[in-house]
């Protein structure tokens, strides 16, 4: 038992809980709050693996711009308790056991077709990280341009969606 | 220190957690968070995989899936204010004008 393991023990007790408190909490105020939660926690994984720019971009796209947005829409419908409408008898029972089947399945393929023995070693100090960051933005930009281009194209497209889906149509009265 | 197949567990769990979100819950924003989860789970399995080959292209991908996330919640809530407008509540059982 050594720091880095109980430190990664409590890192994933902390962020199983928070996906599951945010699938059973009835506010959804409640529930993003636990996702920004679970998301903190998986960027504290992310520098643990020794990558702290996508540790930090984890925590502004995802916890920050991302979820900001999901309470804003929250707040702007005035959705934070749904009325309870007719429940499907079989629903919850079927959902538990698919969820349980595909966590099997992800169990079984872990432990008898990898075989992973592989042990990770903590990141090394003595690597320099603005050299780190240095190679991961030459291969993105050398390596991966085409696809940054694309992604570019895709926020664009998205931007225009949403505003083109939101915009009251010219004659629709305001209600 | 830590096995690879401890990262894996846990985006596995993370993984299932949010697949049973979709299926359980009926509040689509709440069906929006879990998507997100299950992206997230992809994402951890990603950045181990990266460290365990010593390589950077999984480290480059998780970027091009935060991109998509973003993308994918801009238009998924534009969507969920609309039919907010035009139903006035965004139960997903009221979405069936297109069933038969």
């Amino acid at each position: 038992m050594n720091f880095t393991l109980i430190l990664f023990l409590i890192l994933a007790i902390v962020a199983i809980l928070a996906a599951i408190g945010m699938l059973v909490s009835r506010n959804s105020v409640y529930a993003a709050l636990f996702l920004v939660l679970n998301f903190a926690s998986v960027a504290v994984f992310y520098l643990l693996l020794g990558a702290p720019f996508i540790a930090l971009a984890q925590v502004t796209v995802y916890a920050g711009a991302i979820m900001v947005l999901f309470l804003f829409v929250i707040m702007l419908l005035g959705a934070e308790k749904l009325p309870k409408g007719t429940v499907l008898p079989w629903q919850r029972p079927l959902a538990i056991v698919l969820a349980g089947v595909l966590l099997a399945e992800a169990g079984l393929l872990l432990f008898q077709r990898l075989q992973l023995t592989a042990t990770l070693v903590n990141p090394d100090a003595s690597v320099n990280a603005t050299e780190a960051l240095r190679t991961l933005g030459l291969t993105l930009f050398n390596q991966y341009l085409l696809p940054f281009e694309v992604t570019s194209i895709l926020l664009l497209v998205a931007m225009v969606g949403a505003i083109v889906l939101t915009k009251k149509e010219k004659g629709e009265n305001e209600s | 220190m830590i096995p690879l197949t401890y990262y894996l567990v846990v985006s596995a769990i993370l993984f299932s957690l949010g697949a049973l979100g979709v299926l359980i819950r009926r509040n689509p924003l709440i069906i929006f968070m879990s998507v997100e989860l299950m992206l997230n789970a992809a994402n951890l399995a990603f950045v181990a995989f990266a460290r365990s080959f010593g390589v950077l292209t999984g480290q480059i991908f998780v970027f091009f899936v935060m991109t998509v996330a973003a993308a994918e919640v801009a238009v998924g809530l534009a969507l969920i204010v609309i039919i907010f407008r035009n139903k006035h509540s965004i139960d997903v059982d009221l979405m069936s004008s297109l069933k038969g």
